[in-house]
């Protein structure tokens, strides 16, 4: 994966072409990125004018770089496939749900359910995220470079969140097997979610991930949870816990 | 559903353009709450001694000039009024509680929808935009103003159903959401002395609200107790004298963004609400926090 400035400066090199929401509605900017060809050489577009409307660039599926110049509403980037995302500006609900591939990124901060149900790619937040970060995540990446708020990683099931700042309440809850680093203090762990031993692997794989996300931090910083697998099964012994 | 905004100038001098920055606010909440719309503005703050009380009557040619006579006659105290869609101003040195025990007594099908130095409540079933146009706001200036554009799920479609809900001088309550235990806390209320006039859960919010500063609690605490003693989804705006504060259920599932720039601060159900101001672009944007008071303002 090329970093973030080179890809930039690879498309600087192409023909990028802007598209007005406000003209052409979200409708319309999402239909003409729906038809590209796989193989299309439009690779590098601009949406202007925003203006926090929900669903832009919904459901792409090529590879291809979308910049968004402003704050996104809704859903922005859900169900990505392969796309590059860039949001230069504050996220509502729900970005790059259910992203299958390729990368989100959100200069700004997130409001709730950031990258919820993500099977794969990588979700990049400098800002803040709000509650319920990563809620159900299924094999996305999520970097976080602030904080993440309640509930967030709940009922995560594969992938990573690492969270630079700091985690709101239950951290975790009823978490399969995502893998949850927090560099910051942690408001506390949901059910079934404990601190677990940082090794070589998990602090390489750490480094790896914040190096995607282009953000400056020590993976020996950070402490790691995940699930203590107790809760997987129904267990008479643990019917207070779930 | 329900769509709730709020903006508080920071920047004096855009104070002649509130109803004209706050217009595509309102409207652009309309996909989330079509039903019915309503208004707190705060504005015009009247001379020391008087208040001002926002009135509504269902028929838009009640003769509120002939009501205001009567209640100058029956106080021995000045009144004044101004009629704005079947809405009135009356403004008054009257106490308060003279001109309430009044109007049940004379005039029991005119509703008191707000009262305070500053404050106007304005609120209508219909199109938000139809709603703004028959109150004449878009040329309105002020220095705050909340909004709420409704989609009922809860009660009935009506003027008294609409929000804001007036909780005591120059306060007043929006909210997006349900409140769950509003049946049991609205008797307990009316053993306390307090009136409803709908069976509307936001109504009891408010009344609760009432209750508590009237015991003397500070905004603050008001609003910290009932975060322990109000049980449902909300995230609720509320208008002061001098500002607006934000506050969220424990879970936060409601939705709420806050914006702030040098010139002003905004709340909206959703961005795109706030989107049309000037400078929205290069605001500072993030999420309110659950359980915790944004307050701008002096309280």
């Amino acid at each position: 994966m090329a970093p973030r400035n080179a890809l930039a400066r690879k498309s600087n090199e192409q023909h990028m072409i802007e598209i007005d929401l406000e003209k052409e509605g979200v409708r319309g900017v999402n239909s003409r990125l729906h038809t590209l060809p796989k193989d299309t050489n439009e690779r590098h577009w601009l949406i202007r004018n925003p203006m926090g409307q929900h669903a832009i660039a919904c459901g792409l599926d090529a590879p291809i770089t979308v910049e968004v110049g402003g704050h996104a509403g809704f859903y922005c980037g859900g169900m990505n496939k392969q796309a590059e995302i860039l949001i230069h500006g504050h996220a509502g609900p729900g970005v790059a749900e259910n992203m299958m591939s390729g990368i989100v990124r959100v200069d700004g901060n997130a409001s709730q359910s950031a990258g919820a149900t993500g099977n794969g790619g990588l979700l990049v937040i400098k800002g803040d995220a709000a509650s319920r970060c990563g809620i159900s995540m299924k094999g996305i990446d999520i970097v976080v470079g602030g904080s993440v708020g309640h509930m967030s990683a709940f009922m995560a099931q594969r992938g990573h969140l690492v969270v630079c700042g700091d985690a709101g309440e239950a951290l975790g809850d009823s978490i399969y097997e995502a893998r949850l680093y927090v560099r910051g203090k942690v408001d506390s762990l949901g059910a079934d979610c404990i601190e677990k031993k940082m090794t070589d692997h998990h602090l390489a794989k750490l480094a790896r991930l914040l190096d995607k996300a282009e953000i400056k931090a020590n993976p020996k910083d950070f402490r790691r949870f995940g699930s203590a697998r107790k809760l997987y099964n129904f267990n008479i012994d643990h019917a207070d816990a779930y | 559903m329900c769509g709730i905004v709020g903006l508080y100038l920071k920047n004096p001098k855009l104070q002649p353009k509130l109803g004209q920055l706050f217009k595509p606010m309102l409207i652009e909440m309309t996909s989330r709450g079509p039903d019915s719309a309503g208004v707190a503005i705060y504005r015009n703050p009247a001379k020391k001694g008087f208040t001002k009380f926002s009135l509504a009557h269902d028929d838009a040619k009640f003769g509120w000039k002939k009501l205001a006579a009567a209640l100058k006659s029956a106080t021995k105290k000045q009144v004044s009024v101004q009629q704005i869609g079947n809405h009135a101003i009356v403004t008054t040195n009257a106490k308060e509680e003279a001109v309430t025990s009044w109007l049940k007594a004379h005039h029991p099908d005119v509703r008191v929808v707000g009262s305070g130095q500053a404050i106007e409540i304005f609120k209508e079933t219909g199109l938000p935009e139809k709603v703004y146009e028959k109150f004449d706001l878009g040329k309105a200036k002020g220095s705050h103003i909340i909004g709420h554009t409704r989609m009922a799920t809860e009660s009935a479609v009506t003027t008294a159903g609409s929000h804001p809900f007036a909780t005591g001088a120059d306060l007043c309550l929006v909210h997006n959401g349900s409140l769950s235990n509003h049946n049991r806390l609205r008797e307990n209320l009316k053993r306390e002395g307090l009136e409803f006039q709908t069976e509307n859960d936001t109504e009891v919010a408010a009344a609760y609200m009432t209750w508590k500063l009237r015991q003397g609690s500070s905004l603050k605490e008001t609003l910290e107790a009932g975060i322990k003693d109000l049980d449902g989804f909300y995230t609720f705006c509320v208008g002061t004298h001098d500002g607006f504060a934000v506050v969220r259920d424990p879970i936060a599932c409601k939705h709420a963004i806050l914006a702030e720039t040098d010139d002003w601060v905004a709340m909206a159900t959703e961005f795109r609400a706030i989107a049309h101001l000037p400078g929205a672009d290069k605001a500072k944007i993030w999420e309110p926090a659950p359980q915790t008071i944004y307050n701008w303002g002096g309280h």
